[in-house]
């Protein structure tokens, strides 16, 4: 059952053309966000060009870490700086982190330092393809959820892993299209839509997108959002590369909403046939 | 004076003993710097600095902003 069934709109007045951007905000822990967008701020070139790829990707909430930090090096402050003046909700991660105990430790120290509660959930389980630890990943939501925090979880596309992330109190999930930084696009699509059938929470894509079409398709088949970085940072114009992400997103929910079509096997005329001329003159 | 050994974000330090967690934070250069700490792999809160102590062998953790996906 979809969360927001608008494919049965058989009765509605569609006359109007609705604008997607006004009455149909991403609700996140009952907080709305009017972009479907979630930009990372790692791998930019400078913090210039991360500065205008946020500009340009619209968005309202934007993902960052947390990593050691040397007295004599000062990027800290300035990143900081930067991102304040974006105006973007903060989203700390906890990228990195091996165990739900390494996960809940950093994820109290984002709380303090960007005086949050949002925080993107990550305990990675194998190196080779970054493959969230769905235990350690169950282990660390609990807890974090009775100390108030506002968890969204990267998570894989595992169904019943997403059903305990969301019965756990996550009220938003984040599957991953692909394993990070890999630019393969929805690698699962079966896994995808049964999610998007048993799983009545936004869900918003989070890694593996490399290019603006993929992030409509997620949009298409109903996910809630996209959340991504590489494939911004990475692009050779990465401004230009997130207005391209953030008109696809745009496009693909507007299309979500729309109803798309069902395929069909045979071909159907779109001209009519009634009065076509020149009839039996091949037949 | 005696002093203690213990770990700075992976490296050896060294403090005069029974000091606390905010005269540490100077010393290093971390005052007036926006960061968070754990001691050996728990969180640290900033309220607790002035009273905490730290140890021969304790881990601190210092961490500061970063670009994140």
């Amino acid at each position: 059952m979809r969360h927001d069934t608008l494919h049965d709109d058989t009765h509605h007045d569609d006359t109007h053309h609705d604008d997607t951007s006004h009455d149909d905000a991403l609700v996140l822990y009952d907080e709305p966000f009017t972009s479907r967008f979630l930009l990372g701020t790692a791998l930019y070139s400078s913090p210039a060009v991360m500065q205008a790829s946020v500009e340009a990707a619209g968005c309202d909430m934007i993902t960052l870490g947390l990593r050691r930090q040397n007295p004599a090096g000062g990027d800290g402050d300035a990143f900081w700086q930067i991102l304040r003046e974006s105006g973007c909700r903060l989203l700390p991660n906890t990228a990195g982190c091996r165990s739900a105990r390494e996960a809940i430790t950093l994820a109290e120290m984002s709380r303090e330092l960007f005086d949050t509660p949002w925080i993107k959930l990550e305990v990675i389980g194998d190196d080779y393809n970054l493959q969230p630890d769905p235990f350690g990943l169950l282990e660390a939501a609990r807890e974090l959820i009775a100390q108030g925090f506002k968890v969204l979880p990267y998570c894989t596309d595992d169904l019943v892993l997403c059903q305990r992330l969301h019965e756990a109190g996550c009220q938003a999930l984040m599957p991953w299209g692909a394993p990070i930084g890999t630019g393969r696009g929805l690698m699962n699509r079966y896994a995808l839509r049964t999610l998007r059938e048993r799983i009545a929470a936004p869900l918003i894509i989070d890694a593996g997108l490399g290019a603006p079409s993929q992030a409509a398709e997620a949009m298409e088949m109903g996910f809630d959002g996209v959340l991504l970085n590489t494939a911004v940072a990475k692009a050779r114009r990465p401004a230009r590369m997130a207005a391209a992400f953030a008109r696809a997103i745009e496009a693909g929910r507007a299309a979500y909403l729309a109803g798309p079509m069902e395929q069909r096997q045979t071909a159907s005329p779109s001209t009519p046939t009634l009065g076509q001329p020149f009839w039996h003159a091949h037949s | 004076m005696q002093e203690i050994t213990l770990s700075l974000n992976g490296e050896p330090a060294r403090l005069p003993r029974g000091c606390a967690l905010t005269y540490a934070l100077e010393r290093w250069g971390y005052a007036e710097r926006r960061v968070a700490v754990a001691i050996n792999d728990a969180f640290a809160p900033r309220s607790t600095w002035p009273e905490r102590t730290l140890d021969d062998g304790d881990r601190i953790d210092i961490v500061a902003p970063v670009g994140g996906g």
